[in-house]
């Protein structure tokens, strides 16, 4: 038997590496150690309601587990072979009890193929790897096939880059393939920079073999001996797994000089990121590596031709590294057939925001955003309206109720004003406001830009500006169209991706809800009662009871009234921060 | 910059003059001394910066280009008890922003900088990975899931209570 305890940063953050270290003394303690096994793993996505237990073989499927339910798990469970009922999920829909992780909603339409071990093997053991069909790919394409026929086999599984520009990953190795050069260069980009996307963490936490494998081969491929993976510092326990996986690798001959006895040498060094949202654009990566400020240069030349100190290099993300050794061990033409003709294989999304099953989820291209949102992710949280789901981070846009449909893929979603990007998605209802989203991302753009360029570093702040003025209400018809215009110029004419992006936020959310933008300056009115200076609160007469909980918790003492007396709020004072709404158990507090 | 000059200790110039040649005075590896010299100090003033800039041999404003291009680095002095809050979209669409202005309403210090006793300092940082549990408040390297503007005192008690 196999207690497989998660270890991601997410149920780490709710104690549960203390946890495992009670599930371990109490097997012992019961004499149990030889039977049962307690593993870390890495992340099983369902964040939402961590940490998890999951018990193998009868795979139930533990939720919110606490160090103190350690006992219990190993006396009933363990022991007695009971299911602990009250640990078990709970489906939100029908509230019925569910054991088996198969039966959930999550689960059920997802494949694993990038998060394949994640949350199934101990990712600081190379042996687990090892046992799950790990390094074996990497064997055959050193030993079996030429470099030519194993970037066919690329190029024929359709995989596109999953960290924002879905560009094909075999053309990508070929073209690096045919520049000559005495030395050339493999990075791993792992410097996941969308706010809300915490897909390559989880893998880099729960699989970091898989991406060693994979950079090796691409090294193979294109003839490069040296790898470099260049990771935020912000992710202190995937760096650690990291390194553990570098120096077993090396020890097991599987990195470092003549691979498996054939002949190839290639090795790998971890460069630290720190702190800059333009480095996931690969020119900027590329300089950041060398020392210098991360800004982006001017494409042709590619990476390709030429990269790190001038060397050809091939810069591919964690996720799309992840899916390179599956595709060699099952073969291009299967992962060909998962997903749509023009994307294929499956996407890792992050799902958050106010959704039910916040957490990591991975399915084939091709799905709808309806069946991720409301089978996979359970629907809206406290039952609100759905209002739009923003994909692609600071770069894609906000989609719509109309868009739910739409299946999912790399050309649907630039087709709808969107993009994929590196796979965030964050769910919003009816309580946000969409002019201040499309704000809140431009804050993020203006703050990331490097600087460079005029239209990005200037264009983006006059975009903020814009939508500072329109939040306030003080903004006139003449600012939509300004707003609109600009952000066709910065588009047009900004140097990188970052910039040709950065309006897409405020574009998507003109296009999708400009009845928002209307009332904002038409109307002073902020349809979804979030813009403070639009909004304010009032007692409802009727309803108050004169409590006192509102004027007790009000950080301002704006509030005044007697005891079982009608409470009135002072608007010269009032904050507007919302918690005698929050407070109030009697509805007597309204937004106007 | 100040025009004060800090006096920095002999002994940690001397961990940081090993770790710069550590990475062999490389000037492609500045960003990693950089990183080891921010953990022997804490934080990067500018006389860290001209030990650097003289041990990689580059000039000063190109060590200043780079530290002031990453959030990761910093020129002023955390606190003992450094507060970062996630303000990445997961935790602003459930309410990352309230929770920051609770923290600056009770600490009395806007963000990047130190309450005048040392002990809190306020940043924001993009994204911790656990979106699940937002809004997200990290304290040194201790996380705190989903955090009301209620939760606030709490977090900031046990800290208060710890000294």
């Amino acid at each position: 038997m196999h207690l497989l305890v998660c270890g991601g940063t997410g149920c780490r953050a709710s104690a549960s590496d203390m946890l495992y270290e009670n599930l371990k003394k109490e097997i012992q303690e019961q004499g149990l150690q030889d039977e049962v096994q307690v593993i870390t793993t890495g992340c099983f996505g369902f964040c939402e309601k961590g940490p998890i237990v999951k018990v193998i073989p009868d795979n139930t499927f533990y939720v919110s587990v606490e160090p103190r339910d350690a006992s219990e798990i190993v006396a009933e469970h363990v022991i007695k072979g009971r299911r602990v009922e009250r640990l078990l999920y709970i489906d939100p829909v029908n509230k019925k009890q569910i054991a088996d992780s198969k039966g959930m909603g999550f689960y059920k339409k997802q494949i694993r193929i990038a998060l394949r071990n994640c949350g199934l093997i101990d990712p600081e053991n190379i042996d687990e790897y090892l046992a799950a069909d790990g390094y074996e790919a990497m064997g055959r394409v050193l030993s079996e096939i030429t470099p030519e026929e194993a970037i066919q086999e690329m190029i024929d599984s359709g995989l596109r880059g999953r960290g924002g520009g879905g560009f094909p990953t075999g053309l990508k190795w070929q073209i690096a393939s045919k520049v000559p050069g005495d030395q050339k260069y493999v990075v791993c980009n792992a410097d996941e920079g969308d706010p809300g996307a915490f897909m390559d963490r989880s893998i880099l936490e729960g699989d970091p073999h898989s991406v060693l494998e994979a950079m090796v081969i691409n090294g193979y491929c294109i003839g490069a001996t040296k790898g470099l993976i260049y990771i935020r510092a912000e992710y202190p326990l995937a760096i650690s797994r990291l390194k553990i996986a570098i120096d077993q690798a090396r020890e097991y001959g599987l990195l470092g000089k003549d691979i498996v006895g054939s002949g190839f040498d290639f090795d790998v060094e971890i460069r630290y990121g720190a702190g800059a949202f333009v480095c996931g654009e690969e020119t900027a990566l590329i300089h950041s590596m060398e020392g210098e400020r991360g800004e982006p240069t001017f494409k042709p030349p590619f990476p390709a031709q030429s990269g790190y100190l001038g060397k050809p290099t091939n810069v591919n993300n964690v996720e799309t590294l992840a899916n390179v050794p599956v595709i060699y061990n099952k073969g291009a033409s299967w992962f060909a057939g998962i997903g749509t003709e023009k994307s294929t294989g499956t996407k890792v999304f992050a799902l958050a925001g106010k959704i039910n099953n916040v957490g990591l989820i991975e399915v084939p291209m091709g799905i709808t955003l309806r069946e991720v949102i409301f089978e996979i992710g359970g629907g809206i949280k406290d039952g609100k309206k759905f209002r739009a789901v923003q994909t692609g981070g600071p770069s894609g846009g906000c989609l719509t109720e109309k868009h739910l449909d739409t299946p999912i893929d790399f050309d649907n979603l630039l087709a709808v004003g969107s993009m994929m990007g590196s796979g965030g998605m964050i769910v919003m209802d009816e309580d946000d406001c969409m002019v201040s989203v499309a704000k809140f991302y431009l804050d993020f753009t203006v703050e990331e830009s490097c600087g460079k360029c005029s239209p990005c570093r200037i264009g983006n702040k006059r975009l903020f500006e814009l939508l500072e003025k329109i939040t306030r209400g003080q903004a006139d018809k003449e600012d939509l169209d300004n707003l609109r215009n600009l952000s066709m110029v910065i588009r047009d004419t900004s140097l990188c991706g970052l910039g040709q992006t950065s309006p897409n936020p405020v574009l998507s959310t003109m296009d999708n809800f400009m009845e928002e933008y209307i009332a904002h300056v038409e109307e002073q009115r902020c349809p979804a009662g979030s813009c403070k200076d639009l909004i304010r609160y009032e007692i409802i007469p009727e309803n108050c009871v004169g409590c006192t909980a509102c004027a007790r918790n009000c950080p301002v003492n704006c509030i005044a009234g007697e005891r079982k007396q009608l409470h009135t709020i002072d608007q010269s004072l009032c904050i507007k921060c919302g918690a005698c709404l929050e407070k109030c158990k009697f509805n007597a507090v309204a937004i106007i | 910059m100040t025009s004060i000059k800090l006096k920095l200790k002999e002994s940690e110039v001397q961990q940081l003059k090993e770790a710069a040649s550590s990475f062999n005075n490389e000037p492609g590896e500045l960003i990693n001394v950089l990183h080891k010299a921010q953990e022997i100090f804490g934080y990067l003033p500018a006389e860290v910066q001209e030990v650097v800039a003289q041990e990689m041999n580059v000039s000063v404003a190109k060590v200043y280009g780079v530290v002031t291009f990453y959030s990761f680095f910093t020129m002023l002095p955390k606190g003992r008890y450094p507060i970062s809050i996630c303000t990445g979209t997961a935790c602003y669409v459930r309410g990352a922003e309230k929770v920051l202005e609770e923290f600056k309403r009770i600490l009395k210090v806007p963000v990047g900088e130190t309450t005048p006793d040392g002990k809190f300092s306020i940043t924001c940082l993009r994204c911790v990975g656990a979106c699940g549990l937002a809004p997200v408040v990290m304290v040194g390297d201790k996380t705190y899931g989903r955090v009301t503007t209620d939760g606030v005192k709490d977090i900031l008690k046990e800290y208060e209570d710890a000294e």
